[in-house]
């Protein structure tokens, strides 16, 4: 018997019974539509957050106070929140052979009024080496200078949701006089749009200040929430680490035995972080969403098994004109991966269209910019989980109705 | 020139095991049947008749004994092998038709053949409308198996059983399930069969039959028991004139 008839049969044996059919599929559809969206979004998500870290500059290195969280035995002290000094700035500046910007960093908050429009958000306290480090970029105006740093001068750089909450009537925010809190500041510069990230913080939702006004004038603080760096290439982050490492550890006067109060975060550090995260959730998210698709499998399963003893008599006429073993074994095996591939292909269809709506609905209608896509990979693995869902499932079932006797299966009523 | 045998059965034992009991359906059965012959097997319920049926159509093999189908061993041969032989030698025709639902009368006849790559998907279709034809089915092609009667339900699984042209056409109390009427009409077709030389083995319990073959074989405790050439065969043409028509 030729491959084609058994197909031929096993198709006329789907379409005599088109509803339960599809509903057997239906299981393999959801299933199959439920891996596709899981795998497009997670693979969505970690490519848009890849993308966003990828925007700084590779060799940013982060000076954090406070030592490694497991060496405080639980117990955070805080001092440790103040480590970093206006003292280990100026070492690093000194001393430092790798490095290409370094941006001492300080954050607030507070209300910005503007006529009577007002909006609160956090205040960064930066120099203007930052937007270098962070791969940001004025789209209107200038940064601040830095005689204005120097200075403590009150001056700002806006984003563009700040923008839009105090300029509601469109005039031009440079050289406009805001309050944040009671202080009058200037804006002189308005950042170029970045859209929230993939966890949803709006980026344009940011005033950027010289650190040294915020320090003066906002919190009355002598050292540093953070001191940004870049080495001067992404190569030479590690032998940075080390330097600005040794350098804060002389200034602080660390013997080797003692605890370190403060850390050096290296951009990729955290990149490969995120990667093995979003790794981690995406099969998490696939897992779960395998579930379903096994959950299919069974009913295929369950409903060949059923299909099995319904047609014995079939079975046993299809014997006595002349089906083999294996024809019969064949026949049902086709049956059972015709349902499951062709509910696969319906899944990728459907599971395809919902990534791609989602990504047209977040596009257009919202802020978040979840780079969505369905990538040939996943569609490849679940057509390959579909034909070994069919066969697997169909197996027994298959092997069921060949090993019948048609003897027996000809009487069965 | 003697006709060439079809069928041959030399001491024929088919033994069963129930549990520790065994069970001797056939006890050494001896016959050989000659291609043209009209065969009627006769028996009551658990004289073996089905059993020997059963053999003669490749379903099962004897325990010992030697049966040779169109000069072909069966005994040996193995499950593939007879199914194989079946899809060319043999054609069943079922008490309950056995038609696959929902299927037109045409699929239905073309069935063995798509068991038969040999038979390529034009030539399947043009004897399976051949055999319709014949059964006197042409104008019902396409007819599902539930949208008909069960005459004509019976004339399709006649049909389905000549279209591979076989040796033997091995017919189970083929008029069971049919009223008297219509019986005569499924018999008159046997015989027309039979006149264009075509071997059949028509198994029943009902003697009356009998009298419409050429040669009746009698079972009776798995042993042959009687077999006997008929030479008084009537005409169930005539028989079918003579009843009365019901009127709806």
């Amino acid at each position: 018997m030729n491959i084609t008839n058994l197909f031929k049969i096993a198709l006329k044996a789907i379409g005599a019974n088109k509803m339960r059919s599809f509903l057997t599929m239906l299981g393999i559809i959801i299933g199959v539509s439920s891996v596709i969206i899981m795998l497009a979004l997670g693979t969505g998500s970690k490519a848009t957050i890849m993308q966003e870290i990828e925007d700084v500059d590779p060799g940013a290195l982060m000076i954090i106070p406070g030592p490694e969280y497991e060496e405080t035995g639980g117990n955070w002290l805080p001092e440790y929140s103040q480590t970093i000094t206006q003292a280990d700035y100026h070492s690093i500046l000194d001393k430092s052979k790798y490095l290409k910007a370094v941006c001492p960093m300080v954050y607030s908050s507070g209300q910005f009024i503007n006529g009577k429009n007002n909006h609160s958000g956090s205040v960064q306290g930066v120099n203007n080496e930052f937007l270098d480090i962070n791969g940001l970029s004025i789209s209107e105006g200038d940064m601040f200078t830095d005689a204005e740093v120097k200075g403590s001068a009150k001056v700002c750089i806006i984003g563009k949701t700040v923008v839009d909450k105090l300029f509601t009537n469109g005039a031009d925010p440079i050289g406009t006089v805001i309050r944040i809190n009671t202080m009058p500041v200037r804006v002189v510069g308005v950042l170029k749009s970045k859209g929230r990230t993939a966890f949803g913080q709006d980026q344009d939702d940011i005033v950027l200040m010289p650190y040294t006004t915020v320090m003066k004038r906002m919190t009355s603080q002598n050292y540093f929430d953070m001191i940004y760096v870049a080495a001067t290439s992404k190569e030479m982050s590690q032998l940075a680490k080390q330097d600005v490492t040794e350098i804060l550890r002389e200034n602080h006067k660390l013997k080797d035995t003692d605890m370190q109060d403060f850390r050096v975060n290296s951009l990729e550090e955290a990149t490969s972080m995120v990667d093995s995260v979003m790794n981690i959730l995406t099969l998490l998210l696939s897992c779960i969403a395998g579930i379903s698709l096994l959950v299919g499998g069974i009913g295929i399963m369950n409903i060949m098994y059923v299909s099995v003893t319904e047609r014995t008599r079939e079975i046993g006429l299809r014997m006595s004109v002349g089906a083999r073993t294996v024809d019969i074994m064949s026949q049902f095996l086709i049956e059972a991966i015709l349902i499951s591939v062709t509910g696969g292909l319906i899944g990728v269809l459907i599971g395809a269209g919902i990534s791609y709506l989602a990504r047209f609905v977040m596009m257009h209608f919202t802020d978040y910019h979840i780079l969505i896509a369905v990538e040939p990979w996943t569609v490849l693995l679940s057509f390959g989980i579909c034909t070994i869902t069919g066969v697997f499932f169909g197996w027994y079932p298959a092997k069921k109705a060949a090993n019948l006797d048609p003897i027996d299966a000809l009487r069965y009523e | 020139m003697e006709p060439k045998p079809v069928i041959e059965l030399d001491g024929i034992r088919r033994d069963f095991v129930v549990g520790e009991e065994t069970v001797h359906a056939l006890r050494g059965v001896s016959f050989t049947i000659h291609e043209g012959e009209f065969v009627t097997i006769m028996g009551t319920s658990g004289s073996g008749k089905s059993t020997l049926l059963n053999i003669l159509g490749c379903l099962d093999t004897p325990t010992s004994g030697e049966y040779r189908l169109d000069g072909i061993p069966v005994r040996t041969m193995s499950k593939t092998q007879r199914a194989v032989l079946r899809n060319r030698k043999i054609g069943f025709v079922f008490q309950s038709y056995n038609l696959l639902a929902k299927t037109t009368a045409v699929e239905n006849v073309e069935l063995p053949l798509m068991y038969n790559s040999d038979v390529s998907a034009r030539e399947r279709r043009e004897r399976a409308v051949t055999a319709l034809q014949r059964v006197g089915l042409g104008d019902r092609l396409n007819h599902k198996s539930n949208q008909m009667s069960g005459g004509q339900m019976q004339r399709v699984a006649i049909a389905r059983a000549l279209v591979n042209d076989p040796a033997v056409i091995l017919a189970d109390e083929a008029t069971g399930n049919l009223d008297t009427r219509t019986s005569f009409e499924i018999l008159v077709l046997f015989q027309q069969l039979h006149a264009e030389g075509r071997t059949i083995i028509f198994v029943t319990h009902n003697p009356e039959i009998a009298q419409y073959s050429t040669r009746t074989i009698t079972l009776s405790d798995g042993k042959l028991r009687e077999d006997r050439i008929n030479d008084n065969i009537l005409d169930a043409a005539e028989k079918l004139a003579s009843l009365p028509i019901e009127e709806d």
